[in-house]
């Protein structure tokens, strides 16, 4: 009499699934709390970082004319340039001339290489250039002989308001110091900081010469302009004439999207740093996870005996988790919100508007629904574990353990996670082959830690010490027994470790490259725009000083008339033509010499042509001159050899022949040049000449300067020792916002750290319960504790460093063309922090097991 | 009256590798509606894999199982879910309440599952049947081993099961307890009507059911009956 049965096809009873997962929750809820805990801080750093972008962009939105100054900025290296259109409209333009020089510091008899700014008009129409103090913008335009000067200018050399600079012939007053122009990009100014000075004046420094190097710029502001008038339109239909003059142009709109581009990809960085962390926070959840529903798998087999289906179980944790989830997930925008108010100060030095601080429901609510989102995701893969709890549990006590087949939905939930990180990359840096890249090393990371806890474990069992004394043996036994938490440990501490090292290795990589180019025997003083009939007298003056003529070089400014008879109308107005504009546009600064030097590797052809013995070849060709070209850009160029060159030197064309290409070493401090000419050609052309030199001292290099600069006022001087002080001074303040950065990170693992500790005690609870009650002592019980945590922190952070260390390398080797050689120090440092932190964590949290009578705990605790 | 349980050739082998090892061979017995039976054998006999298989917790290697006209072998584990809550009560040695719920909570669980209404007042009743209805607030680390086993066997009476499987229902438990547990159990039963299979090793507790089944190495040892009547 078999009955056909069938289950009414019930839907999921929510409302009992939801009280269920509630009441379960109940004594469950700091547990429930710590796991999530770990995708706060990740929440946080996305919400933090979103948020702030989006304050930031809609200030460069607002504050976009105030970026320019002006409607519209012309610039060319020629004064003489013209633009008919728009002088035809009703407009007011203000002139700036801005070229490199010394100026020099009567004060303390210092001197400095700086951008001159010579200034006409009343630029800038739109915004204000800030000065200290404030009303210094205007006063200094009064007719007088008054400077604005960059305030670290004014710091470095001790200077103030006041005092007098020396610019050329001519002496200044410096009015005001200055913070910030329109028309100053961030970066070029902390090479060479802004001085600004009246037009009136410029003439009378005697600076400007033929041949001086001047960028001469012009800001328009159009009167009533038409209504159908667009600058932009306007600019992109004269777009190859402009080009074709060498004028350069740019808009409000185009410096707006500049702008907000350059601080977009900053934010994507960024967002991809925030997601790291995250992600870090989201292994936490899946070990967590994996953890507690380990725990609750007898009560799921109780609730399957009673008649429960495993989709019942199964929802009953999700929404816990997802509840939980959720909750973790506001507290993490709530968080970054607060963090979104200190990026401005974070970020001070890199931008170029006053931030605004509002709340940005998109960056909150995408924070909130990425946190519910990842927390469910990543806990699926141990929770689907629910579905499967056998009712046998409740008779048996533990898991039939048959044949396990593969899970399907657990193949599915990695190709779910895989296709998350891929898509959050996307969106991030906007090209899937990066977004692969990027997912790749993630997993890759992840792999290599989880391959080193599996191999740990594996050698633990097989060449175990059975001849070590009881704690020794029981504490390393605890790394590879059942309920062990050495592949979660390794994996999150690991992951967060091999983050925070990475930086810290990478960041000494490029302090330690910049110092390499600087030390010892390398020259560190280059003397530049040195006049012909100056040559002799500076080199005598640093002879004299017993300075070594490192580099005694020409140089000749010029630019490329035509490859093979094409010019560059041409290459302009016929598009099959394959040849790159900027060969044209480019001024060539080359000079002249027959020989190669210590940074040049000659790898085609020949620098001059070879004698023949035939005297008709050579009468032939004694009039071919053979130039040589940079191997890399010969190619990006698609440029051959014996291609005719013909160069327009100042008014003179002088035609070559591409002779041979060579490999340069960018990177040692000296002049290198693309073009090479033969010597016999240029000396009669217009040129200035490079000094270089090495000092001893800072103290020597200013003495030298002063006096240089005191005799030779058109002359400039960089001083290399000054410009790795910038370099560690931007470097300083980009590592600042990395550090800051990796403190989300950094702070998730250390809250992975805790809560897979404080997971791990529920793991070892019943059997130091059991040791105490069999007689073991505090003493043993500690030890066993301390020395699991010693093997678990040691394991995790080595693992993280050695990580690090393969990373540094590749980046070192690939990205840097450079040597990694890690320092010992922060090794150890980074090692004993972090193994120490897991003990310290590890045995905080197990003080409850030692300090208890035995049945408390049980009662407490186990269930 | 009609068999409630029909158990044919019922073999169980696990296997491990290249090894398997037979817990149960060849078992067949049946038990009619409101029977008390007992299975008895040392430990290792194979009482509790029985039981398991009876209930529908698990799946015999071969052979079938009849719960009230229903084949067990042939349903999958949400189906047999289904079966057990419909029909089946349990009451365990170890108690199995679920610890995050109050004794009350415990209690409603299986109602809860049916989508039974006014269960809330049912499970107060049976709360106070057992004698713990001022402890319905407790959590089961609050009570004591004859305490829960008291809950347990509230709830395993709260979805009116045509029959209840107990697996050594006092075999955690002291004397005294043991015998309020044991006495609670038969007056439930009897009011209710259930089939009761019991699962001990605890002779005297055997005798007070109809009839014994006594297993040695996974096979039946006596002709139930004739075990009886040897008891009787």
């Amino acid at each position: 009499m078999d009955k056909k049965i069938s289950i009414p096809n019930q839907k999921v009873a929510w409302q009992w699934v939801f009280l269920m997962a509630w009441r379960d929750a109940r004594k469950s809820r700091s547990r429930l709390f710590l796991f999530i805990s770990s995708i706060v801080i990740g929440i946080a750093a996305l919400v933090a970082i979103n948020s702030f972008s989006d304050n930031l962009q809609s200030d460069i939105n607002s504050q976009a004319n105030e970026l320019l100054g002006a409607d519209l900025e012309l610039a060319s290296n020629d004064s003489s340039f013209r633009y008919p259109v728009i002088e035809e409209m009703s407009h007011e333009v203000s002139y700036e001339n801005s070229f490199a020089s010394m100026i020099f510091f009567p004060k303390n008899q210092e001197s400095r290489l700086v951008d001159v700014r010579a200034l006409e008009g009343a630029f800038p129409y739109y915004g204000k250039i800030e000065t200290e103090p404030a009303d210094a913008e205007a006063t200094f335009r009064d007719g007088t002989r008054k400077a604005l000067v960059d305030q670290s200018v004014l710091v470095q050399y001790n200077v103030g308001i006041g005092d007098s600079i020396r610019i050329g012939r001519v002496l200044f007053k410096i009015e005001g110091s200055l913070i910030s122009s329109p028309s100053q990009s961030i970066g070029a100014t902390l090479v060479t900081p802004a001085v600004y000075i009246p037009m009136a004046y410029l003439k009378e420094t005697e600076l400007i010469q033929k041949g001086s190097r001047v960028y001469y710029r012009r800001f328009y502001k159009f009167n009533d302009p038409p209504a159908d008038f667009n600058i932009d339109d306007q600019i992109r239909t004269d777009s190859d004439s402009l080009r074709a003059a060498r004028i350069s142009s740019e808009t409000i709109r185009e410096r707006k999207e500049e702008t907000g581009d350059t601080f977009e990809d900053l934010a994507d960085f960024l967002n991809l740093v925030a997601f790291v962390a995250l992600l870090l926070g989201c292994v936490g959840v899946a070990s967590a996870v994996h953890i507690y529903i380990k725990e609750k798998i007898r009560l799921v087999a109780i609730l399957r005996c009673l008649g429960a289906s495993g989709r019942d179980a199964f929802y009953i944790y999700l929404s816990q988790i997802g509840a939980i989830g959720l909750i973790g997930s506001i507290l993490g925008a709530i968080v970054g919100t607060f963090i979104q108010t200190v990026l401005p100060r974070v970020f001070a030095d890199f931008l170029p508007v006053d931030v605004t601080f509002s709340l940005s429901c998109p960056s909150i609510l995408g924070g909130v629904l990425t946190g519910l989102f990842v927390s469910i995701l990543f806990a699926l893969s141990p929770l689907i574990a629910v579905r499967r709890a056998s009712p046998l549990i409740t008779l048996r006590g533990i898991q039939e353990s048959g044949k396990r087949k593969i899970d399907k939905a657990q193949w599915l939930i990695y190709g779910f996670i895989f296709l998350f990180i891929v898509g959050f990359a996307f969106i991030q840096i906007g090209s899937i082959r990066d977004s692969l890249i990027f997912t790749l090393f993630i997993g890759l990371a992840f792999g290599f830690l989880a391959g080193i806890a599996k191999i740990i474990m594996w050698l633990v069992k097989r060449f175990f010490p059975d001849s070590w004394s009881y704690v020794w043996r029981q504490s390393l036994a605890n790394l590879h027994r059942p309920n062990n938490q050495t592949l979660v440990l390794i994996s999150s501490i690991g992951l967060g470790t091999a983050l925070i090292t990475t930086l810290y290795f990478i960041q000494a990589l490029l302090i330690n490259e910049v110092e390499i180019t600087t030390n010892n025997d390398r020259p560190n003083l280059m003397i530049f725009d040195i006049q012909s009939h100056q040559v002799d007298a500076i080199n005598t003056k640093a002879t004299e000083r017993g300075l070594p003529i490192l580099q005694s070089v020409p140089i000749v400014t010029m630019r490329l008339s035509s490859v093979n008879g094409i010019t560059y109308k041409q290459v302009l107005e016929d598009t099959s033509i394959n040849m790159r504009g900027g060969m044209f546009r480019r001024e060539w600064r080359v000079t002249y010499r027959d020989s190669i030097i210590a940074s040049e590797e000659l790898t085609s052809g020949t620098l001059k042509m070879l004698e023949s013995r035939s005297e008709e070849l050579n009468e032939k060709y004694k009039d071919i001159v053979l130039v040589s070209l940079e191997e890399d850009y010969v190619e990006r160029n698609n440029l051959k050899l014996m291609d005719t060159l013909v160069w327009d030197v100042q008014g003179v064309p002088i035609t070559t022949q591409l002779g041979s290409t060579r490999k340069i070493d960018w990177q040692m401090v000296q002049t290198n040049f693309l073009a090479l000419f033969p010597t016999e050609v240029l000396e009669q052309a217009p040129q200035f000449h490079v000094l270089i030199t090495r000092v001893k001292s800072t103290e020597e290099g200013a003495l030298f300067q002063r006096d240089i600069v005191k005799e030779f006022p058109n002359v400039s001087v960089i001083d290399v020792g000054l410009i790795l002080n910038t370099i560690d001074d931007i470097l300083d303040k980009i590592a600042f916002v990395i550090r800051f950065m990796a403190l989300f990170s950094i702070i998730t693992g250390l809250l992975v750290l805790i809560s897979s500790v404080i997971l791990s005690k529920f793991q070892r609870i019943k059997e130091s319960v059991l040791l105490r009650t069999m007689g073991g002592s505090r003493k043993q019980i500690l030890s066993i504790n301390s020395l699991e945590y010693f093997f678990l922190g040691s394991l995790a952070s080595l693992s993280g460093i050695l990580l690090a260390m393969l990373g540094s390398w590749g980046l070192a080797y690939y990205s840097f063309n450079s040597t990694f050689v890690p320092n010992i120090l922060p090794i150890i440092t980074v090692y004993l922090i972090i193994t120490c932190l897991t003990i310290i964590i590890g045995l905080f949290n197990s003080r409850g097991i030692i300090s208890k009578p035995p049945l408390e705990v049980l009662r407490n605790e186990i269930q | 009256m009609s068999n409630i349980l029909e158990v044919s050739n019922l073999t169980k082998t696990y296997s491990s590798g290249s090894k398997s090892l037979t817990v149960l061979s060849d078992i067949s017995f049946t038990i009619q509606s409101g029977d008390k039976l007992s299975i008895v054998g040392s430990s290792g006999s194979g009482k509790t894999t029985l039981l398991g298989l009876c209930a529908g917790l698990d799946r015999a290697t071969s052979g079938s199982v009849i719960l009230n006209g229903i084949s067990l072998d042939k349903l999958n584990e949400d189906e047999r879910a289904y079966v057990r809550n419909q029909h089946v009560g349990f009451v365990f040695q170890n108690f199995q309440l679920l610890p995050t719920l109050t004794a009350v909570e415990n209690i409603m669980v299986p109602m809860e599952l049916r989508r039974e209404k006014g269960i809330r007042k049912k499970a107060l009743e049976l709360l106070d049947r057992v004698g713990l209805a001022e402890r319905h607030d407790h959590y089961p680390t609050q009570l004591s081993g004859g305490e829960q086993q008291r809950i347990s066997i509230a709830r395993a009476f709260s979805n009116n099961p045509q029959i209840l499987f107990a697996d050594e229902p006092t075999g955690n438990l002291d004397e005294e307890t043991s015998e309020k547990i044991e006495h609670l159990l038969f007056e439930l039963n009897r009011e209710s009507g259930t089939t009761l299979v019991l699962v001990t090793h605890d002779l005297d507790l055997a005798k007070k059911t109809d009839r014994i089944i006594k297993l040695k190495g996974g096979m039946v040892l006596h002709p139930s009956d004739q075990l009886a009547t040897e008891n009787g």
